[in-house]
């Protein structure tokens, strides 16, 4: 008891938790804690730099855009975006990826069969170029982003699981409790199904990191929701064009993106480590 | 009165045709022991799993028959094979490091089987584990009961299984090998514990082992195997008296004495072995002929 604790309050757990915490919390409360209108432009205040250099305005306190709008605010505002697709394309993604695995790897056969051809024909197109083409299909908006992405990458989850249940499957402890009587569906669910859960969370948030670049590429682009509504990969596209003006509308976006990627990854693995009974 | 197992003409054969499991014929009459012995490669453990049924889906029965208590295990519907294999039988497996759920706790991985298995209720099925946890000589069931398996040591987990194989009053264990994953000197008490459980509960137990050390102490029959058939069958005490097979001689010879540690180890003789292997191929040409 006294190792997991340790290793639960790990330097990598409280820094990407506490990143995430951070920026959810701000999503979440946007409206409070947004020190400006995302959307009021005002071209008497275009491109402010941040705070702390020559000719900044209190109040503005990463500078404005091109048009005269808080970064800090749009940043904060396109993180509630970022965070509902996040979440809800990875859980869904997760939900019929790990599902599918599960069953993949402890039945085989015939399942596993039909399950594994499927994941390869999905996994021969190239993501992103697959997200473009659906969003495409499906319009754009916040619904058909979180449907595209669950859509394309439920694969990840599915070959993962895949292995790792087929791995545990051999193991005699399924074999014990197939002569004790069990049926298959209750051994899969009941002794299979806790010892991938480790993957699963892994994964899950592993895949959160993925949603949100997914989504800043889509928006990036503009196939995302209406360009109204500040997202992270809209501001990076603004921000490309007034590079050589305005470099914190890049840069900003891009640390907040990439910050938030990292730590979901890393938040991962250490929830793996805490979770997995061996390792901790 | 019925033998606990009787084993009449069992053959599997692989998907390349290869018999794995030679018209093998053996019973276990209720509270006795009989031992399967034989080298790796020689089909024991294949006897166990067909028993319980939990071969590997590429290996296929084609004959024989198995009866357990006297149900013909081969004519039940799936279901109810399950059932009774589930309800008279259970296993001591040869690695106590993988027969353990490892997300799960000790405590409710053993309580689970009788409550769900066996219909008890929970507490009840609970006294039974901690009678049992005493029976195999756990002296803080309280500690066993809470923690996961890799925090407890290969034979604390033995322990525990042996423990979980007798808890629901089984008919027939079959037990494959139980000692040779552990540490020699857990070896000995874990053999004990067996010898001394199976006398006590009085179950039947199929021991598959290729240590004759261990055949002699615990067993009253003992079939011995090469290649999937049955060379000689057996009392225990008859056979180490006089082994009638020259395969059985020559597995005696090979056996390390301790009383001499000096003399190198001896291979089963070749001469023996080359009887064999034309012994078995032509029992497999007279097999196969009338299959086609």
């Amino acid at each position: 008891m006294d190792r997991a604790s340790r290793r639960g309050l790990s330097p990598r757990l409280w820094l990407a938790g506490g990143w995430l915490l951070l920026a959810l919390l701000a999503a979440i409360f946007a409206p409070l804690v947004a020190p400006q209108d995302p959307l009021a432009q005002d071209l008497m205040l275009e491109r402010l730099p941040p705070l702390w250099l020559d000719g900044a305005e209190p109040g503005y306190w990463l500078g404005t855009d091109s048009l005269g709008r808080d970064l800090l605010s749009r940043l904060i505002f396109g993180g509630r975006i970022a965070f509902i697709v996040a979440f809800a394309a990875a859980i869904a993604a997760c939900l019929v990826g790990s599902t599918l695995g599960l069953i993949a790897g402890y039945f085989g056969g015939w399942a596993d069969r039909i399950i594994s051809r499927i994941v390869d024909i999905w996994m021969a197109f190239p993501p992103v170029l697959f997200a473009i083409l659906l969003v495409a299909v499906l319009g754009t908006g916040l619904s058909s982003v979180i449907l595209a992405i669950a859509i394309i990458d439920w694969t990840r989850f599915c070959r993962v699981i895949r292995a790792e249940a087929m791995g545990q499957s051999r193991m005699d402890y399924v074999e014990n409790a197939r002569i004790a009587g069990y049926g298959r569906i209750g051994i899969m669910l009941r002794e299979v199904l806790p010892n991938v859960v480790p993957s699963i969370v892994a994964l899950l948030s592993l895949e959160m990191g993925i949603a949100v670049i997914v989504e800043a590429i889509l928006s990036f682009v503009n196939l995302s929701i209406s360009t109204d509504d500040p997202t992270w990969g809209g501001i990076i596209a603004e921000g490309r064009l007034s590079i050589h003006q305005a470099w914190w509308v890049l840069v900003f976006p891009l640390i907040t993106l990439i910050l938030t990627v990292l730590s979901f990854s890393q938040f991962g693995e250490a929830l793996k480590a805490r979770f997995d009974p061996v390792l901790r | 009165m019925s033998a606990c197992l009787d084993i009449a003409n069992l053959s599997a054969v692989l998907p390349n045709g290869q018999r794995v499991l030679r018209s093998v014929s053996l019973s276990v009459q209720p509270g006795e022991v009989r031992a399967l012995v034989g080298e790796s490669g020689a089909g024991k453990t294949m006897i166990g799993k067909a028993v319980l049924g939990v071969l590997p889906s590429s290996v296929r029965i084609v004959e024989g028959d198995m009866l357990l208590e006297g149900e013909d295990l081969g004519r039940l519907q799936p279901k109810a094979r399950r059932t009774l294999i589930g309800a008279r039988t259970a296993l001591i497996p040869q690695d106590p490091l993988t027969a353990l759920n490892p997300s799960r706790r000790i405590g409710p991985q053993m309580t689970d089987r009788l409550v769900r298995i066996l219909g008890w209720s929970g507490e009840k099925a609970d006294m039974r584990i901690r009678q049992l946890l005493d029976e195999v000589q756990i002296r803080d069931p309280e500690r066993v009961l809470k923690s996961y398996p890799h925090e407890l040591s290969g034979g604390m987990r033995q322990r525990v299984l042996i423990a979980a194989a007798f808890a629901a009053e089984p008919r027939l264990i079959v037990a494959d090998e139980p000692t040779t994953a552990l540490d020699v000197t857990v070896q000995k008490q874990i053999l004990r514990l067996i010898a001394a459980l199976q006398r006590e509960h009085g179950t039947a137990i199929l021991f598959v082992t290729h240590d004759l050390g261990v055949v002699a102490k615990i067993s009253q029959k003992v079939s011995v195997l090469y290649a999937g058939k049955v060379v000689e069958e057996a009392d225990a005490a008859a056979l180490f008296a006089a082994p009638q097979h020259p395969y059985t001689r020559a597995l005696m010879a090979a056996t390390p004495r301790y009383t001499d540690p000096f003399a190198s180890l001896k291979p089963v003789d070749e001469a023996v072995l080359a009887g064999l292997a034309a012994e078995i191929a032509a029992a497999d040409l007279a097999w196969r002929r009338p299959h086609g």
